[in-house]
């Protein structure tokens, strides 16, 4: 195949950059709730909730980690990786960026570094051929840019373009399809969207037949006393023996 | 100066699988034993169903003392070792708490690689730079141990040779034992009953392999619910037959097991007449010393050597009980890799299940077929089981059918999340010439002590049963279904793994050997060594099962010689 004339252009011009109609704000003013209980998070669903009016904001997030662009960016990736689109929603709805900002500050805080730099990276490119943050690019010019990190051609990500790429996509992997204690998956849509029937403690024969029939039950693990603190007071004399020499 | 203790009878180093197992025999005969864990004691509560926790995060382990001492690894002398994980945990019961718990008997051939090939094959089918022996005992020696450890710790399964009466039901092809399980198999699940339908028309001899995981009341803990998170965690039933739920409460219930939690041992103390005296170990700020007639190592295969090597007195320069230069020699990481992965037209219906919920095909394993026109010895064990949760689910791969992000992607995972599956190969590791381990020269743990490094790399014979198991597995699966199957590579250096065996290989030869026929150093006499780290053999198949017959066996023998080796 004949390789594009890079003097025949015909992508958009940059200096009036056409930009995402901040979708963000849009899916906020929806709210997480609406649009996962739709089954769907297109845009067209969201601007037809928003124009009524739906009033049920995200729920409490603070950024531990991130800073604000740094939120905007990462939220703009998760949803290249995991978009909301005609099949549903995606890792926006799921909460994936506050999952990994969670984690960014706890588990995962040896790769923080590589975020900051990387994310910084990926919005200097943007504006440098794009002429705006990545976050405000429409969504082609975003998949484009990714595809350039996963293929390391965007420079000064860290570890590696390829590197960067494979732990966002992990992460949120991780954010969309984890248990709702951490701050992702929220609503359960990681678990509706794979039909995965929820966590069950025990699951018989007749549970297993039916597989993905199963009725979701969308239970945390935590949603088990046993596992929370308050089983504190549980009768739990299992183990015998001492901890003493 | 550390503190000393009161002597005792035994000291146990490490309460896992082995030490577990041990415990009870000991404690039975009236020694007062003290077991020393580097862990805690972990309850029901303590395994909630959480994948991110459990799977991705790898809890509890990251913060012990394994994650903290963890190998360097190379396949080769001539390269730089590199720091990785380590693969084992630090609890009371051990690995045995979040393991798979496949818990299979070896087969007869296992114990007799070396003189079962020169029969059938000639000698020169043995490769050449290979420092395998045969086992000093074979397989009906350790039988009876197994069947003890099948009834004390609880295993479920289906014999396929009971006094040989062979049961197509179970493995045709194990060594004969004189009873069956104490509980039938765990439940076949609706991809087990395709696999092994699937089987059948290849004329293969399908099976619910054996588990250590209840399948009925046993011993007063209730049947598995199968609820799907037993890899990687515990059982919050109690149902995964754990030495911590099992040997170890009823040898604390004895009154002659002391567990002492938290302690780091550092160096078995060895007196100038070569006989060891008892151990020192850490526990939080302070150092102590724990006297006693004998001392049973049963810490990981790495651990084991590591401390022997450490332990440098004046009668063994050299480390505890390597004058003839052994300690570390024949190790083996066991071949576990290079899987197969299938994918469906049609959900599996996998979502609840556990990884020793499986079916097994032994034909290929072992010398369980012709090798005449192959260029191979031994074989592999090829298992279909049952194990899926979402997170993983959805990193499963896209067979090259789309990019690994984005709208396409998530459209092919909303379809095939619970359509694919990866198999699980055992495979026959031999030991062999410059694959070791030593201490590392410059990587050290927190304490300043030096860790192990492994030198280690598959060699041909291993490299040419990868290939032949994945050709037999992808025939399996394409003859259950599969509409796309992807191969991975066959391996290369032998990194640090939940399967390793050798360093302080068991034989009769000094020369070649650390323990004896019993366990029992060849140098050291009141110094026994429990776990994989004798097994001079992997088979095809986990090697829980076997360390915790020998660890029995070594037990009884120490309580039946007590005066012998005690003095």
């Amino acid at each position: 195949m004949a390789r594009k004339n890079p003097n025949k252009n015909n992508e958009m011009p940059t200096a009036d950059q056409p930009v995402d109609p901040s979708r963000r704000n849009l899916l906020k003013s929806a709210g997480i709730v609406g649009a996962a209980a739709m089954g769907t998070g297109t845009a067209t669903n969201v601007i037809a909730q928003e124009s009524q009016q739906v009033s049920s904001p995200i729920t409490r997030e603070a950024l531990e980690v991130l800073t604000a662009e740094e939120a905007d960016t990462l939220e703009a990736i998760c949803d290249c990786l995991i978009p909301s689109d005609e099949n549903g929603p995606g890792a926006y709805e799921a909460r994936a960026v506050h999952y990994i900002d969670r984690a960014l500050a706890s588990h995962n805080k040896g790769v923080r570094e590589n975020y900051m730099v990387s994310l910084e990276a990926i919005n200097e490119y943007s504006k440098k051929t794009r002429g705006a943050p990545f976050y405000r690019l429409i969504k082609d010019y975003q998949n484009s840019i990714l595809l350039g990190v996963q293929s390391n051609k965007v420079p000064g990500c860290a570890p590696s373009g390829s590197g960067f790429f494979n732990t966002v996509r992990s992460h949120t992997i991780d954010g969309t399809f984890c248990d709702p204690y951490y701050g992702g998956n929220q609503n359960f849509v990681g678990w509706d969207m794979i039909q995965y029937p929820g966590i069950r403690l025990s699951a018989s024969e007749t549970d297993v037949a039916q597989g993905a029939a199963l009725e979701p039950n969308h239970q945390s693990a935590y949603d088990h006393d046993t596992y929370t603190k308050m089983a504190g007071n549980m009768a739990m004399n299992q183990r015998g023996g001492s901890d003493n020499a | 100066m550390p503190k000393n203790l009161p002597k005792t009878d035994v000291v146990i180093v490490g309460m896992g699988a082995a030490g577990g197992a041990a415990a009870l025999p000991l404690t039975n005969a009236g020694l007062k034993v003290i077991g020393i864990e580097a862990g805690g004691w972990l309850s029901p509560r303590d395994f909630a169903p959480d994948e991110l926790r459990n799977g991705a995060r790898n809890w509890p382990q990251v913060v012990q003392k394994a994650a903290s001492e963890a190998p360097t690894v190379r396949p080769t002398s001539d390269q730089k070792a590199v720091q990785g994980g380590h693969p084992m945990m630090n609890a009371v019961g051990g690995t045995t708490m979040h393991y798979w718990a496949q818990s299979w008997r070896l087969n007869p051939w296992d114990f007799a690689v070396v003189s079962a090939t020169r029969a059938r094959y000639g000698s020169d089918r043995i490769p050449t730079d290979s420092t395998v022996e045969d086992w000093p005992f074979g397989y009906e020696e350790l039988e009876p141990y197994y069947e003890k450890v099948e009834y004390s710790v609880g295993i479920s399964g289906q014999a396929g040779n009971v006094k040989g009466r062979i049961n197509n039901g179970g493995n045709i092809f194990e060594g004969e034992r004189q009873n069956e399980y104490p509980m039938r198999p765990l439940r076949a699940s609706p991809f087990t009953d395709l696999m092994s339908e699937a089987a059948q028309r290849l004329d293969w001899n399908p099976f619910q392999g054996p588990a250590a995981i209840t399948s009925e009341l046993y011993d007063g803990r209730p049947p598995c619910q199968y609820h799907g998170f037993c890899n990687k965690g515990g059982c919050h039933v109690q149902a995964k037959s754990s030495t911590a739920f099992t040997t170890i409460p009823k040898a604390v219930d004895s009154g002659n097991l002391d567990v002492v939690t938290y302690a780091r041992v550092t160096n078995v103390v060895t007196g100038n007449d070569g006989k060891v005296q008892g151990v020192d170990y850490v526990r939080g700020n302070e150092t102590f010393f724990q006297p006693a007639d004998v001392v049973l190592l049963a810490s990981y295969a790495y651990e084991n050597v590591r401390l022997l090597q450490l332990s440098k007195s004046r009668a063994f320069p050299n480390g505890l009980s390597n004058n003839a230069g052994q300690v570390g020699k024949h190790y083996l990481s066991h071949h576990q890799g290079s899987p197969v992965i299938a994918l469906f037209p049609r959900d599996l219906h996998n979502w609840y299940g556990l990884p020793a919920q499986g079916v097994a095909i032994d034909n290929w394993a072992d010398d369980n077929f012709d090798h005449s026109a192959l260029d191979f010895i031994g074989g592999a064990n090829l298992w279909a089981h049952t194990d899926r949760k979402p997170m993983s689910a959805a990193k499963m791969s896209t067979f090259g059918r789309v990019r690994n992000w984005g709208s396409e992607w998530k459209k092919f995972i909303m379809e095939n999340a619970d359509r694919s599956n990866v198999s699980y190969i055992q495979k026959t590791t031999l030991p062999y010439e410059g694959n070791y381990l030593d201490l590392d020269p410059t990587v050290k743990d927190p304490m300043g002590l030096p860790v192990t490094r492994i030198t280690a790399r598959y060699r041909d014979n291993e490299l040419r049963i990868a290939e032949f198991s994945q050709d037999k597995m992808e025939e399996w699966y394409r003859e259950a279904g599969a509409i796309e199957i992807q191969r991975t590579g066959l391996g290369n250096a032998m990194g640090a793994t939940t399967h390793a065996y050798g360093g302080t290989r068991m034989g009769n030869n000094s020369e070649t050997n650390v323990v004896d026929s019993w366990g029992f150093s060849h140098e050291a006499p009141n110094l026994g060594i429990l776990g994989a780290s004798v097994m001079g053999t992997s088979g095809a198949r986990n090697p829980t099962l076997t360390v915790q017959a020998l660890s029995w066996r070594t037990a009884e023998y120490l309580a039946n010689n007590w005066r012998s080796v005690a003095s």
